[in-house]
């Protein structure tokens, strides 16, 4: 049975306001996504109620907020199926995470002459980190090539594949255009000539089925505001034995061991890499956000989101003067377009000015917007709480936008 | 020619015609980019760019008659019609009358809620460099 849309957005205060006059149209959730009430309330709570520091407070609050605060770890590790709770550990999100590897893994296995692979695809997040880390050691970063669809070219990245690959570090889904690559197939070629497999799942995670065990990645790095939870936190799944082999990445209080002047030894994982008080609040309350998911279920949000991405492409192709850029095969609920003869900060703002929220420009993915050949797309991306009537009046807005060169 | 107090006063009742309805002034403001006269293709290169603003455009201002002739250009139609209403209050103006004028439409306007936050900074960096291109032509002037 289909989820019941009304239902949900009734969980979503946001959503109901009005933008320049007009009912809000969010299709911005690529961006980030709306919190649920539960999220919210899981916030304040924590605040009227629990508020202390944990791990080491010996009073009932930093009891209880210990408690809660790994409680989201293990939501986390059964939501990605990890093996244990410590293979998760909390950062600021998908960026930090994936500096994290850059610094320590990066830091420590990555030597002169190595070789670390990315693709076209990647966001500037993806890219800089690796970028500083060959400048630093003297490795060679190399770019799987994309075809003109959006989608990796995988015989061009088993060619790239040797010895010298000490990791691969690709996006599971697209920001900038929704392709969902063929990470199970990159991970098993990497793991074959002994490379280490860092997924960036910051778009992947609100949409696909995520069991970080069948997928055999080392890495998987993702944001909690993407996935309806609090802004400024995410987490990074590890396999026990890669973040063992790894040192710390900052210093400070909880990720030691023992400290003397001489010598300091640190702390068992997760906690050797959450150096200093965390996000406490936003931890807790981004457990509500995994419940949330899990009551809908993954396959039925999928389903829904697929049914208003085939419904959009359907709706704006008769669209004079609609271009779709990025026509994968295997997409997540995201649609990138152009109009012809006009730019799309235009076309965004048109669309604001009939409360319709997209996002315009290179998506912090200006490698692969100049690949394309565009300066940026106008993208819109969907999420549980969208339905198709926001969809026929972003098919309107865009229509009557489209008219004024492409009469 | 009307006084630049004037030309804004002309820019505000236009735009007050316009009403509260968002569409129909960017709409306005897109139109109004088309009033701009040709750029010319050589000099369309990255010196002429004004740094801080979202989309690109182009300014270069050279002295006609002891008063300063600005041309502009940009890749988006917003932000042509928004760089139009600036030239219609300033250009072929003296130096000094560009360098004292005090730009009250933008704010009669609304200009900020029009454009929102981020090409507000954008506006504001193209009022500065028009400014300072008028203070180089005072200051050759001058020499």
């Amino acid at each position: 049975m289909g989820l019941n849309i009304a239902k949900i957005r009734g969980l979503f205060p946001v959503l109901h306001q009005e933008v320049h006059g007009k009912p809000l149209v969010y299709f911005d959730n690529a961006a980030t996504t709306q919190k649920p009430q539960a999220v919210l309330d899981a916030l304040t709570n924590y605040y009227e109620k629990d508020n202390s520091n944990i791990h080491r407070g010996a009073h009932a609050l930093a009891d209880r907020a210990t408690r809660y605060f790994e409680e989201t770890r293990e939501a986390i590790q059964h939501f990605i199926n990890a093996r244990e709770a410590a293979e998760v550990i909390f950062t600021k999100g998908t960026t930090e995470s994936i500096n994290l590897v850059a610094a320590t893994f990066g830091r420590k296995f990555v030597e002169k002459g190595d070789e670390i692979i990315i693709s076209t695809l990647e966001h500037h997040s993806n890219i800089v980190p690796w970028q500083m880390l060959c400048e630093e050691k003297g490795a060679v970063l190399k770019v799987i090539p994309i075809n003109d669809a959006g989608e990796i070219i995988f015989e061009e990245f088993e060619k790239m594949l040797s010895a010298k690959t000490k990791l691969v570090s690709i996006v599971h889904a697209s920001n900038a255009l929704g392709t969902v690559n063929p990470v199970k197939k990159v991970i098993a070629a990497a793991h074959a000539v002994g490379a280490k497999v860092l997924l960036d799942g910051a778009q992947s995670s609100s949409h696909l089925q995520i069991d970080v065990q069948d997928l055999d990645c080392d890495f998987f790095a993702f944001s909690a505001h993407k996935l309806y939870g609090p802004t400024g936190l995410g987490g990074l799944y590890g396999k026990r034995e890669v973040f063992e082999s790894m040192p710390p990445y900052q210093g400070g209080g909880e990720m030691i061991k023992e400290v003397t002047f001489e010598k300091t030894t640190y702390n068992e994982i997760p906690f050797k890499f959450e150096a200093g008080t965390p996000n406490i609040a936003d931890v807790i309350s981004f457990k509500a956000a995994i419940d949330f998911i899990n009551e809908l279920g993954k396959d039925a949000i999928k389903a829904h989101e697929d049914e208003l991405l085939a419904y959009a492409n359907e709706q704006l192709m008769q669209i004079k003067g609609f271009i779709p850029v990025g026509t994968a095969q295997e997409k997540v609920s995201v649609l990138s377009f152009n109009i012809n003869a006009m730019h799309p900060y235009d076309v965004g703002m048109m669309l604001d000015a009939n409360g319709i929220a997209v996002r315009t420009g290179h998506h912090c993915t200006q490698p692969l917007m100049k690949r394309l050949g565009l300066e940026g797309t106008v993208r819109a991306s969907f999420a549980v709480y969208n339905s198709k009537s926001e969809i026929d009046k972003l098919a309107e807005g865009v229509s009557r936008i489209a008219r004024i060169k492409n009469k | 020619m009307s006084s630049i107090q004037e030309v804004q006063d002309e820019i505000v009742s236009e735009f007050e015609i316009l009403g509260d309805d968002k569409e129909s002034t960017i709409y306005y403001i897109m139109e109004l980019g088309g009033s701009l006269e040709d750029f010319p293709d050589n000099e369309r290169i990255e010196v002429n760019t004004i740094k801080g603003c979202q989309s690109k455009v182009w300014l270069i201002a050279d002295e006609k008659d002891g008063n300063v002739h600005f041309q502009a250009d940009s890749n988006t139609d917003i932000t042509k019609g928004l760089i139009s209403l600036l030239l219609r209050v300033l250009n072929y103006r003296s130096p000094e009358e560009i360098i004292n004028a005090k730009l009250d439409f933008v704010e009669r306007i609304g200009m900020g809620s029009i454009i929102g936050s981020q090409r507000s900074n954008g506006f504001a960096s193209m009022i500065k460099q028009i400014k300072l291109y008028a203070m180089a032509i005072q200051t050759k002037q001058n020499a």
